[in-house]
């Protein structure tokens, strides 16, 4: 059940062979990204503390792409996720979304928000509210949309996840999977035009990976703008359209699945590679 | 499973009564060793007289009762206005963000100054002091400004419950409700709100109790509540049972209260200990 070829690869911006000069991210004057690129991360950095976790960051995804973010622990899979989603303020770069810049000063940072949807390795569900109440509370209260027309939509969604029968009961009823199929149909109520996804398979047990993995799937099946922080690399080479690989807080190599787990060109990407191999992943 | 633990539970049970029999000869010892001690003690007619009086009993009784029905009227409003007023304080408190500063620190020096002075000082000079001043407009009565300051120190000790449970949700229930494109304010009132308040219910209740029992402290403004009724009993008799009444009046109270917020918490507890199984 493997897809069918992905749409059309993006053109990620190179891992910039020059780029070391001006890790400080100052926003590139020259404008040159894609018009119809429906993320840009040009240049971002991040520090938490004294810990540099982006150093430059670039990044461009295209509408339907569905981009795989991959290297090992820390290497800021997840800093990117929160960085786009403006749940952590960004030192220095620019993040473009439809070419406007949201990290500029004066964003209306909860209306971007709303147009994302990022679901988190934890699910993070409210435990104090049912899967309902979950999923509709975004709608509700920050789109204002009425209570029987986002209950309508939730049980749609839900029933198309498989948690018809689930809508009323709270998230410690669920099991780890439940649980996560009710965070993304959480955070597709709002109906993202982004849907970033931080290793949503990892507190799983391994049997309730594939019922997740299966949503996923059908979503980039779709056509849903999705980047992905994972360790399934699997996964990944079924459903990416690009796979980056991460390293040093940038993006060290990057392209279609077949190519980068296949025969990367760098060396720090075939030993992350090989250690994934042999931990029998790939 | 089921019939492991429903057999440790009997054994437990054995355990229980054995340990329950335990528990009450000591009492029974430990409670007889005062009583015989304060009742041998060389003044105990004397000081029988004087604080266990019967005649005396029945005769303070009236004006106390009266004088603690205005204490119970006091902490009724006091209990009205303090969850509300200091939901506020802990909101502003809680807030993130550099523009929110001003307000934040107002919310910090409130909290921590009230909670810096002895609650017998600020009723007095509350309930003195700005009656003294004659500000047109402003309520004359002690009774009031007893009444406020009381109100004003337990409000900055419930805003630090509130906040310390708004602190104990975790990070990650922020950002999936701040996710979702909810305000700050939206996402404590939807998301955090609810499992803070939940979180810190039993110590909210403690200082109920602890407020049942300040609301004597008004006694000090020449109010006429229970301790103070007891005082005017006093100071016409030379007699100090109404205040025995008085004691007795408050405990009636903050027992029941004090059992039932341990019973309350307890039962919280085994149902968060479900709950995470």
């Amino acid at each position: 059940m493997s897809t069918d070829e992905p749409t059309t690869p993006s053109t990620p911006s190179p891992p910039a062979d020059d780029a070391g000069d001006d890790v400080s991210g100052a926003p590139a004057a020259d404008g040159v990204e894609t018009p119809t690129a429906k993320l840009v991360l040009d240049g971002v950095a991040k520090a938490y503390g004294d810990l540099q976790v982006l150093k430059g960051f670039d990044l461009v995804v295209a509408e339907h792409d569905v981009v795989c973010l991959i290297g090992p622990s820390g290497c800021g899979k997840s800093t990117v996720l929160r960085c786009v989603d403006l749940l952590d303020p960004i030192d220095a770069g620019r993040i473009l979304l439809d070419g406007v810049d949201v990290t500029e000063r004066g964003t209306d940072a909860n209306a971007v928000r709303r147009r994302l949807g990022i679901v988190f390795q934890s699910f993070n569900l409210f435990p104090h509210l049912s899967v309902l109440d979950n999923v509709t509370l975004g709608p509700r209260r920050a789109q204002k949309v009425s209570r029987g027309e986002a209950e309508e939509r939730a049980r749609e969604l839900l029933s198309r996840f498989g948690l018809a029968d689930k809508a009323e009961d709270y998230p410690n009823k669920l099991s780890g999977g439940q649980n996560q199929r009710a965070a993304i149909v959480r955070a597709l109520m709002t109906e993202p035009e982004v849907l970033l996804l931080d290793e949503v398979t990892s507190a799983l047990d391994p049997e309730l990976v594939g019922e997740v993995l299966g949503v996923i799937r059908d979503l980039a099946e779709g056509g849903m703008t999705m980047i992905l922080a994972t360790h399934e690399m699997g996964f990944a080479r079924d459903v990416a359209s690009t796979v980056c690989f991460l390293d040093g807080g940038r993006v060290l190599e990057a392209g279609p699945p077949e190519r980068i787990l296949a025969e990367p060109t760098e060396a720090r990407t075939q030993r992350f590679l090989t250690r994934v191999i042999e931990a029998g992943r790939l | 499973m089921t019939t492991s633990r429903r057999l440790r539970s009997t054994r437990l049970g054995d355990e229980g009564a054995a340990s329950s029999l335990v528990a009450v000869v000591s009492t029974v010892i430990v409670f007889g060793v005062i009583i015989v001690a304060v009742l041998r003690s060389p003044n105990w007619p004397a000081v029988r007289d004087q604080f266990f009086n019967g005649d005396d009993f029945g005769e303070s009784a009236p004006t106390v009762l009266r004088g603690f029905w205005l204490n119970v009227r006091i902490f009724v409003v006091a209990m009205v206005i303090i969850p509300v007023l200091s939901m506020a304080v802990a909101i502003v408190r809680s807030l993130r963000g550099p523009a929110f500063f001003p307000i934040r620190l107002l919310a910090i020096i409130y909290i921590d100054m009230l909670r810096g002075v002895p609650a017998i000082l600020l009723v007095t000079l509350l309930g003195f002091g700005v009656p003294a001043l004659q500000i047109p407009g402003l309520p004359n009565s002690g009774l009031f400004w007893g009444t406020t300051a009381l109100v004003l120190i337990y409000v900055a000790y419930t805003a630090e419950i509130y906040r310390s449970g708004i602190e104990a949700v975790p990070e990650s229930q922020r950002s999936s409700a701040r996710a979702l494109g909810l305000t700050q304010l939206q996402a404590l009132r939807f998301a955090i709100l609810p499992q803070a308040i939940r979180n810190v219910i039993p110590a909210l209740m403690n200082l109920v109790v602890a407020l049942q029992k300040d609301v004597a402290l008004v006694s000090v403004l020449g109010i006429r509540d229970a301790v103070h009724e007891a005082d005017i009993y006093k100071a016409r008799t030379f007699n100090y049972t109404g205040f025995i009444v008085a004691t007795l009046l408050f405990l009636a109270i903050s027992v029941p209260l004090t059992r039932f917020v341990d019973w309350y918490a307890a039962r919280d507890r085994s149902r968060r200990a479900q709950t995470a199984v």
